[in-house]
């Protein structure tokens, strides 16, 4: 198992989100961490991604892509910032 | 959609398709898969608890786990994300052992985990020498990223269900969705009929 | 794809030319989407290794043996054939030369990639700041980009340590052991010139070097990190 961080899912977030996201800022709900979502950790060695806070590790994102139809939790966030336009 | 020249898919043409369920490819490998990191639990700290629509709610020990009657089940798993592995060697408790001193009308079961992680099944799905607590692997104790000290096994069902780290069933009445169900995965999960998402 | 560079036994930088490339950022990502006849798809991830300066989009690979894409890209991908990419994306592990701070680069294995894009930016946009290359690799067989770095490192701005954490040979003439607290005392830049700090490569090794370089005194929103897919301690 490899864990990745934020980096590594710049694509699927973009793709996602419409814009570059791994410069935006996430609060986490459960410890209330507040960091780009560069420094996500990630696993994606699963049915889907899971981005976890870096700080207490409470899932923030899940993304998972059925048949190309992405579908987006990112309920473990307390505050994400809007995607930047590149 | 452009094709990448000379780039297949796992699933070669020599597959059996009788032993090898669509879409999915044999690996000799045993991918890692995991949503998090790897929890450590120590085998003697650790407890399956059998709670929620049930008389009582009953504890079993580690120690409790290892005087029960063990098993050892050679099957074929198959991984969601289309790895299949053939004849895996496992040792553990039928749950139909545990659950027999269980007395309870419910229909579900939400296998929860040390960490967070929670996968739903038909009880149907869990007794009649279809599902085990498993701690060996291969003969060898069953490693921390495998699910060790126990997991679940349900190899009839994608490996999903088969929870890692396991740490009890929650007995329900009425279906719950577990962590991957909520996300679009399929509430079965039968690899023969390839349920892999909701609608499949 | 039109060029090819073997780098090691299992890495090689895969040269593309890309119609309408909207250009890049030295560290940026992009996506490599393979799709077979049946319409199965795999994706995965990778730094761009070449400057923006550069005329062709390159990609450094490493084989990883249970992967899927990184197999196809070391083993079967020729000159001629048509791949999809999707990028450039990400903007956090990014350093553009407009930035007048020095800069320490610190890499673990295959996580150079990213790093050997800036040094090539540096060097193509002229920049005069000082930026640093700590980099890690087990043996010299491993060793990426090792001739580049040679002529890079004799530019003046740029310096390059090299160090080797399980090399056999009694001849290799530079650094041995992991980038540790005492590596990084001794090679990194102070704390006090305020650098920008780049580290990249497994999880383990990021953790670790970023840990350390707080330690020593350096400010947390200096340091960026990116942990690479790769596997093991470089």
């Amino acid at each position: 198992m490899t864990t990745f961080d934020g980096n590594a899912i710049a694509g699927t977030l973009n793709a996602v989100f419409g814009g570059e996201m791994t410069t935006a800022s996430g609060t986490c709900a459960s410890c209330g961490a507040t960091e780009p979502l560069a420094q996500l950790r990630v696993y994606r060695d699963a049915p889907g991604v899971v981005a976890r806070c870096a700080h207490c590790d409470t899932i923030l994102m899940v993304i998972v892509e059925k048949r190309g139809i992405a579908c987006v939790d990112v309920s473990g966030f307390a505050a994400l910032e809007e995607p930047a336009q590149l | 959609m452009a094709f990448t020249r000379n780039f297949h898919s796992k699933r070669g043409a020599e597959v059996d398709p009788a032993r090898v369920p669509p879409g999915q490819y044999v690996t000799p490998g045993f991918p890692v898969l995991s949503a998090g990191p790897t929890p450590k639990v120590v085998a003697r700290d650790w407890t399956f608890t059998v709670r929620g629509a049930a008389k009582s709610p009953v504890t079993w020990t580690w120690d409790a786990m290892r005087a029960l009657p063990a098993e050892s089940i050679t099957v074929d798993i198959h991984c969601v994300t289309k790895w299949s592995k053939l004849d895996t060697t496992w040792t553990g408790v039928s749950l139909d052992t545990l659950l027999d001193s269980v007395e309870t009308r419910a229909g579900y079961a939400v296998a929860f985990s040390e960490g967070g992680y929670t996968t739903n099944l038909p009880l149907a799905d869990l007794t009649g020498g279809k599902a085990w607590l498993v701690h060996e692997f291969g003969g060898a104790p069953l490693e921390p990223e495998h699910g060790g000290p126990v997991r679940l096994l349900v190899p009839h069902l994608y490996f999903w269900k088969s929870a890692k780290w396991v740490r009890g069933l929650d007995l329900r009445e009425r279906d719950e969705p577990g962590f991957w169900e909520r996300y679009g995965y399929h509430n079965y999960g039968d690899p023969w009929r390839e349920q892999r998402y909701a609608g499949d | 794809m039109t060029g090819l560079v073997a780098e090691t036994s299992n890495t090689r930088s895969i040269a593309f030319d890309v119609p309408d490339w909207p250009g890049h950022r030295a560290g940026q990502h992009v996506d490599v989407r393979l799709t077979a006849e049946d319409g199965y798809q795999a994706e995965r991830s990778y730094s761009v290794a070449s400057a923006p300066e550069d005329p062709h989009v390159v990609l450094t690979v490493e084989r990883l043996d249970d992967g899927e894409v990184s197999p196809y890209l070391v083993d079967e991908l020729r000159i001629g054939d048509d791949v999809e990419l999707r990028g450039p994306v990400g903007g956090h592990f990014v350093w553009e030369s407009t930035c007048d701070s020095p800069v320490l680069l610190v890499a673990g294995g295959s996580g150079v990639v990213p790093l050997r894009s800036m040094l090539r930016h540096h060097a193509a946009a002229g920049s005069t700041v000082p930026m640093r290359l700590l980099y890690s690799a087990r043996s010299r067989e491993t060793l990426i980009y090792a001739d580049e770095f040679t002529r890079l490192g004799g530019s003046g701005r740029i310096d390059i340590r090299v160090t080797l954490t399980r090399e056999n040979s009694g001849t290799w003439p530079g650094e041995r052991g992991r980038i540790d607290r005492d590596f990084l005392t001794r090679t990194g830049l102070p704390p006090a010139g305020e650098p920008l700090v780049y580290v990249c490569g497994p999880t383990a090794f990021v953790e670790t070097v970023a840990n350390t370089l707080v330690d020593l005194g350096h400010r947390p929103e200096r340091i960026r990190t990116e942990r690479f897919g790769g596997t093991g301690t470089p």
